[in-house]
């Protein structure tokens, strides 16, 4: 019988130890919220989201060169990787068990792995160095490399899950295969493909690596693609590096702002998924 | 350290037309009348649904005990509610009695009772990364109880199920490498292994093709005298061929049960005529 | 003849094989992107490795100033913070798998996957924030006095208590593959038929043991497949580590210090880096991440798939 009890404590002991590491996995997740929150609500205003940084000693100041960086760099930059990440997605999805499916479905998965300060030494050799300078077209250009694998893979998998009969019911009307391919099969997995566009987006405007030496950041309104640009992670990088209490608070400040809109696309995301999910089952 | 037959019977509430077991074609052993386990008012539900609604049945002891019905009415349920795998089920729940001997199983820790009550599935489960030896230890083991003479009772074990000259020169091969029907007996003698006094089987044919049927049937009649067995089948001919009791399940309710002969030659309720003849089911 | 009889059947089928054509273009320019940045990397690399040879990769000195290029420095930072980082998420992220797959109860399942999704979600730059200005400052006043006062006479645990260095990039790249490693896992689990558990507890297992004793095992490969993965995210993370491990190219056995991996040396050198002996050899550093994590995915998805494949045809797993 003890060896019984013996069994049943180490049962105890072992679901318990695996509740204890889903609290402690959680633990980062609310300090860096709770930080997030604390510190950077203070420095939240107006002025942040529409004005350029002030040089030190200087008050206020803002980060609005840096927004409408990251939304420019990622504009062109989904520009760049939509059409293509869905045509390949298409291509994955229609292509059955070939040989040339497997390859591009693994060389995607490598690239989605693929560190993303490497991506940025690329575009450096490939763009920059040749133009003879840092560019915004350069940053959407890493930005793009790193969104189209993603953009390629949620999409094949999500027309993968467009019913077989529905395809079929399109061919039976008469209708060509490319279109029925569009307009039936693309059309009903339009909410999750649109997902997948939307984490891809949300990772790419998280990402400061790529940019460092491919963008390089600007202290002043840039619309222009062939000149540097700002971007909202790389501000964040040299506030946070600065010496100044202020630009911590900024960076903060920032960060916030930041999380916010990838925290809402990805739970918009999920919500959309689910919904999508639900309607597919029928 | 484990008493393997309690002689006791548990408290028995015979039901309906069950009487005192008529004389059975076979195997004739030892008829008894004596119930190894029983329910008293079982019901079981999945989320909202009530699945059973109220089962009040005594398995006699050391007799093959059948239970028949359509689709859904609820007699997988039941089976998984005698070893309590039936609250494993995310949303499932269970309420009233259980008796095993004179035991509440509900009221004893699970690990316990499943011990006590083997069970085998609907497909053949044997563990793909263990070999054919360690998959008839596995009961053994997973109760941390690696016995002294391994090899004793791997053998008798695969003898039991008539497996042993089958596999006994390649007991290291993976228990996947077996066929369907290979596999099922193995099964059989892994739950057996870990010396069960109830086995419970849940349409442990239905995978099968005939030949390994067969012989799966042919090896509930030789276990039959030395184990309380429980067999949840959908096929009537396989109930009429291996069970001393049959029980007949409609809509999560017992409609009625009885000597197998005696129910298939003259069912009490009409609906067990009906779907005995076959009018729905 | 058979035009005649359906007269659209031909402009049908060159639609098709256009459109097919597009897809499969577009599908095909993904390996040449992964071919091109192989390519385009080592090219540049190329200048540098002819001048310094084996010794590229060897050599312990990097001194941009002196044009004596050896990242021997930086990949020992990345390995040992990689490595440090899995050994501490790896037990965690099992226990969240393990807790996702098997254990929540069904309302907590929802949230807390939610929650670890999140997690994956912030941006390096975040975490990079973070670690600066919380888990700095709480290293260097709090835990690394503490591991001083009682294990202090181990050498990982040797030298001045300043926060930035090996362990704290360790722990920031542990938060960061958690994600990963847990979310892998737990599909892995989930891949295992659910006809295996039940056969284990049906023998009288606890829930425990049946975790352990039936479907651990045949998760292990899609497990060791999750963690080269979270291997390969570490080795490539570049912004949080370059933030928390203090930037210096030395080799030191301690933890406390300051130390640089290659990601983080890209970061900081390859913006400013004019020479073309300085470029190359940072070409070269970049070229290595890149092949490393190659390799390191190609196994990884080997792996997962494995059990993914071997799950469905395991027995009772057709259900």
């Amino acid at each position: 019988m003890s060896l019984f009890r013996h069994r049943r404590l180490v049962d105890r002991l072992g679901r318990g130890l695996c509740g204890l590491a889903t609290l402690l996995a959680l633990v980062p997740l609310v300090s860096v919220l709770v930080w997030l929150v604390s510190h950077g609500a203070r420095g939240l205003s107006f002025a942040l989201f529409t004005e350029l940084p002030k040089p030190f000693g200087e008050v206020g100041g803002g980060v609005g060169q840096a927004l409408l960086g990251t939304g420019i760099m990622v504009g062109v930059a989904l520009l760049l990787s939509m059409p293509l990440g869905i045509l390949a997605g298409i291509a994955l999805a229609e292509g059955g068990k070939s040989r040339f499916v497997q390859i591009v479905r693994f060389v995607a998965d490598v690239l989605a792995g693929a560190p993303s300060i490497a991506v940025g030494v690329f575009v450096y050799t490939a763009v920059v160095m040749p133009m003879h300078g840092f560019s915004a077209f350069a940053g959407a250009l890493a930005l793009a490399v790193l969104m189209l694998p993603t953009i390629t893979r949620s999409t094949e998998e999500l027309l993968r899950l467009v019913p077989i009969h529905l395809r079929e019911a399109g061919l039976a009307l008469g209708l060509p295969a490319w279109r029925v391919t569009l307009s039936v099969t693309l059309k009903s997995a339009l909410p999750g493909v649109a997902t997948g566009i939307m984490l891809a987006v949300a990772r790419a405007a998280g990402e400061t690596a790529p940019l460092l030496f491919t963008a390089f950041g600007s202290q002043y309104w840039a619309w222009n693609l062939s000149e540097p640009m700002a971007a909202l992670p790389l501000q964040i990088f040299t506030l946070a590096s600065s010496p100044f209490e202020a630009w911590h608070q900024q960076a903060w400040a920032a960060a916030l702002v930041l999380v916010t809109l990838v925290l809402l696309a990805n739970l918009g995301a999920r919500f959309v998924t689910r919904r999508a999910r639900g309607g597919m089952a029928l | 350290m484990m008493e393997l037959e309690p002689a006791i019977a548990g408290p028995v509430r015979p039901i309906g037309s069950r009487s005192t077991p008529a004389p059975l074609p076979f195997p004739p052993e030892r008829p008894r009348s004596s119930a190894k386990m029983s329910t008293d008012d079982l019901r079981a539900w999945f989320g909202t649904q009530e699945v059973l609604k109220g089962v009040t049945l005594a398995l006699a002891e050391r007799q093959v005990t059948a239970i028949i019905g359509p689709s859904g009415c609820g007699k997988s349920t039941f089976l998984r509610c005698l070893n309590r795998m039936h609250e494993t089920v995310p949303g499932a729940r269970a309420q009233g009695r259980v008796w095993l001997g004179e035991q509440d199983i509900y009221t004893v820790d699970p690990v316990v009772t499943r011990r006590r009550v083997g069970m085998v599935f609907q497909k053949p489960t044997p563990f793909p990364f263990l070999s054919i030896r360690d998959n008839v230890l596995a009961g053994l083991t997973l109760n941390r109880e690696r016995p002294k003479h391994a090899h004793a009772v791997v053998e008798q074990a695969l003898q039991q199920v008539g497996l042993w000259d089958e596999v006994k020169d390649r007991l290291d091969r993976p228990g996947t490498s077996l066929s369907g029907g290979q596999q099922q007996r193995l099964c059989i003698a892994r739950a057996l292994a870990v010396a069960p006094e109830v086995l419970l089987m849940d349409e442990p044919c239905s995978a099968l093709d005939p030949i390994a049927t067969a012989r799966i049937e042919e090896l509930i009649h030789e276990l039959a005298g030395r184990y309380t067995m429980v067999i949840v089948t959908h096929n009537m001919q396989q109930a009429a061929r291996v069970a001393h009791v049959t029980a007949f399940f409609y809509m999560g309710q017992l409609v009625e049960s009885g000597a197998t002969e005696q129910l298939f030659t003259n069912p009490k309720d009409p609906r067990t005529e009906d779907y005995l003849t076959g009018r729905f089911g | 003849m058979a035009a005649s009889l359906n007269p659209t059947a031909s402009t049908h089928s060159v639609a098709d094989r256009w459109f097919r054509g597009l897809t499969v273009a577009a599908a095909a320019f993904l390996v040449l992107l992964l071919l091109a940045i192989l390519l385009q990397l080592g090219r540049a690399a190329l200048g540098a490795l002819q001048v310094f040879g084996p010794v590229l990769l060897t050599g312990r000195t990097w001194d941009p100033a002196g044009a004596t290029f050896g990242i021997l420095p930086f990949v020992y930072g990345t390995v040992l913070t990689s490595l440090l980082a899995l050994l501490i998420a790896a037990p965690v992220a099992l226990g969240v798998a393990v807790y996702l797959a098997e254990l929540a109860p069904e309302g907590a399942k929802a949230p807390v996957t939610v929650a670890v999704e999140l997690l994956a979600a912030v941006p390096s730059i975040v975490y990079g924030l973070w670690g600066v200005f919380v888990l700095v400052p709480w290293l260097r006043d709090t835990v690394q006095p503490q591991l001083q006062t009682w294990l202090g006479f181990l050498p990982v645990f040797s030298g001045a208590s300043i926060g930035f260095g090996v362990l704290a990039a360790s722990l920031v790249l542990a938060v960061m593959i958690l994600p990963t490693l847990a979310a892998i896992s737990r599909d892995v689990l989930l891949a295992i038929p659910r006809a295996q558990r039940e056969a284990a507890l049906a023998l009288g297992a606890t829930r425990f043991e049946m975790i352990r004793d039936a479907v651990l095992p045949q998760a292990l490969p899609g497990i060791v497949g999750a963690m080269m993965l979270g291997l390969g995210r570490a080795l490539g993370e570049t912004m949080a580590v370059t933030m928390v491990i203090g930037n210096r190219a030395d080799i030191s056995l301690s933890w406390f210090a300051p130390a640089q991996t290659m990601a983080s040396l890209l970061a900081n050198e390859y913006a400013e880096a004019t020479e073309e002996l300085h470029l190359g050899a940072l070409a070269f550093v970049g070229l290595s991440l890149f092949a490393v994590t190659l390799l390191l995915n190609l196994g990884a998805r080997g792996l997962v798939r494995r059990v993914a494949g071997s799950a469905a045809r395991s027995p009772g797993g057709a259900r």
